[in-house]
């Protein structure tokens, strides 16, 4: 056989490393055997060539799924399990979608689709459609609203972080997330656990968290990453305890002071790390300092071919490892001229270190004055008998919107001094925040909602 | 507690949250001398929402602004229940 120049999914899964393996809440198949394994029932050759969209509820059978499909597919477009059906038509157009590989066949019926194609639990198969080409890897967006848009990425792009860190030192790593592995975030993580060497324990949406974290244990996890918000939720479960990770990871949303030093306290032990990623920027940096924001000195060239600046106040990036365009008709350039991504994100520098302050749309305007929401909460989070909190605008006659804020208290901490604690958190809002952006009320409230993606849902922004 | 005693007693919370010095209230006194500024209004008119259940400047389109606290006050006492 020739050597080929294309490099896929599967090249990273050989049969030398043992004992390596991926699972679920009910399943554990060995990633060492992986390349025998089929979920398409040794169809996979009539995909070739073609772009596929993968609508597989489940991540254990996605995972394999997308093993078999890269190399093969011209383009495979990872659907999350909540991308609301609607959506569905306009994305199957703009990606240019003929064959659908699925779970749920009989949903798909009346797709105009060449081909739809059941994916099952694996089973042993034997002939592997032949590596041809370097896929496409298309992603959703995760914005709240809208058609999402679809991104373009290259295996190598998306792996060009992982490349660039080298092989996890010691045993094998044994990783898991709280993201869906059909999100940048987690399919991230996927890779890392293909590429590394090591093994993956995939989420379950439905799963209680003492549940979760139990199963972790159970599987030796040793490297895990969610969002900020998925962080704070175990921290709040008071399931942590007895779960000691070598490497905790936060990315997806701003990493506050006040989750880096809770992870801190529940992980003594533990490499804590909030990296900076986007569907479309990809992996930009990681910082382990345990400090939030970033230094100043990143700007300019990070290495590994990634550059990074600040214009208008909001972050952009130039990278190998971004996506390469928007996919579908009228779509909207993914970088500037230059080839910066303009991410959204707005930072502030704050003596040598830039500050992550909010997104670009998420401002609430108060008569005039703006505010970010995330910069409100940062200070709301520093206070001990705080868990979470999200800031929002609450409409007004007076000055078009005020802002208030919603504080799920610590646990232990005594309903009865809630006073106390509203007046304390007020007082130091006020002492560190202009006016306006002190909120006008605070509710303490037992739950905040937290979308699919794993962020703290912002229904006003 | 009647309606005007509950804004009045926000005001003062308001007031002192906002570190107003509120001068002695009475009907006749313009919002302006009150010291608070729009921000000061806009909280002390969503407070009022949430502990009476109306907000008297969002219900009417037409309704214009009150000059006085007394005119603040009745804005709140004129909404039918």
């Amino acid at each position: 056989m020739s050597p080929r120049e294309t490099f896929a999914l599967r090249d990273y899964l050989g049969p030398d490393l043992k004992g390596r393996t991926i699972s679920d809440a009910h399943k554990v198949v060995s990633l060492t055997n992986i390349v025998s394994e089929t979920c398409l029932v040794g169809r996979c050759d009539e995909l070739a060539g073609r772009s596929v969209l993968l609508a597989v509820t489940d991540q254990l059978i996605s995972a394999i799924a997308m093993t078999e499909i890269d190399g093969v597919a011209r383009r495979m477009l990872l659907c999350p399990p909540d991308l609301n059906a609607d959506h569905f038509n306009a994305l199957i157009e703009d990606a240019e979608i003929d064959a659908i590989v699925t779970d749920q066949p009989a949903r798909w019926a009346d797709a105009e689709v060449y081909l739809v194609m059941a994916a099952r639990a694996p089973v042993r198969g034997t002939a592997k459609a032949k590596i041809k080409r370097a896929t496409e890897w298309l992603m959703l967006t995760s914005g709240t609203s809208g058609v999402p848009k679809i991104v373009s990425h290259t295996l190598e792009g998306l792996t060009g972080a992982i490349v660039a860190d080298g092989p996890a030192q010691g045993t094998p790593p044994v990783w898991a997330t709280f993201y869906d592995i059909r999100r940048y975030g987690g399919l991230q993580i996927l890779l890392r656990a293909v590429i590394g060497g090591g093994s993956m324990v995939l989420s379950e949406p439905s799963e209680p968290i003492a549940d979760y974290v139990a199963r972790l244990n159970a599987s030796g996890v040793t490297h895990i990453s969610g969002t900020p918000s998925h962080w704070r939720k175990l921290l709040m479960s008071g399931a942590a305890a007895g779960f000691s990770p070598r490497y905790v990871r936060l990315s997806g949303e701003i990493a506050d002071q006040a989750v880096l030093d809770g992870l801190r306290r529940a992980f003594p032990e533990a490499s804590i790390g909030h990296a900076y990623a986007s569907t479309e920027a990809g992996v930009g940096f990681a910082v382990s300092d345990g400090l939030e924001g970033f230094s100043a000195s990143l700007l300019g060239s990070v290495g590994d071919g990634v550059e990074m600046k600040v214009e208008d106040g909001s972050l952009r990036i130039r990278s190998a490892r971004a996506a390469h365009a928007y996919v579908g008709r009228g779509a909207a350039a993914l970088t500037d001229s230059d080839g910066f991504v303009d991410t959204g994100d707005m930072v502030e520098l704050r003596g040598d270190r830039y500050h992550f302050v909010g997104r670009r749309g998420g401002i609430i305007n108060i008569g005039g004055l703006k505010v970010h929401p995330e910069e409100i909460e940062a200070v709301i989070n520093r206070h001990a008998e705080v868990r979470m909190s999200r800031a929002r605008s609450r409409r007004s006659p007076i000055t078009g919107s005020i802002v208030v804020a919603d504080v799920i208290l610590a646990d232990g901490c005594d309903v009865n001094r809630s006073d106390e604690i509203r007046d304390k958190i007020l007082a130091d809002c006020r002492a560190q925040l202009a006016p306006h952006k002190v909120p006008a009320m605070i509710k303490f409230v037992q739950l905040l909602e937290i979308t699919a993606a794993g962020k703290l849902a912002r229904t006003d922004a | 507690m009647s309606i005007r005693l509950r804004i009045i007693s926000e005001m003062q919370r308001v007031a002192a949250e906002q570190q107003v010095m509120l001068p002695p209230l009475d009907d006749n006194l313009s919002l302006h001398e009150t010291g608070f500024d729009s921000l000061g209004f806009a909280i002390l008119v969503a407070r009022l929402e949430d502990d009476l259940g109306i907000d008297p400047f969002t219900i009417s389109e037409d309704a214009a602004f009150p000059l006085t606290v007394g005119d603040f006050i009745k804005a709140y006492e004129n909404v039918p229940a």
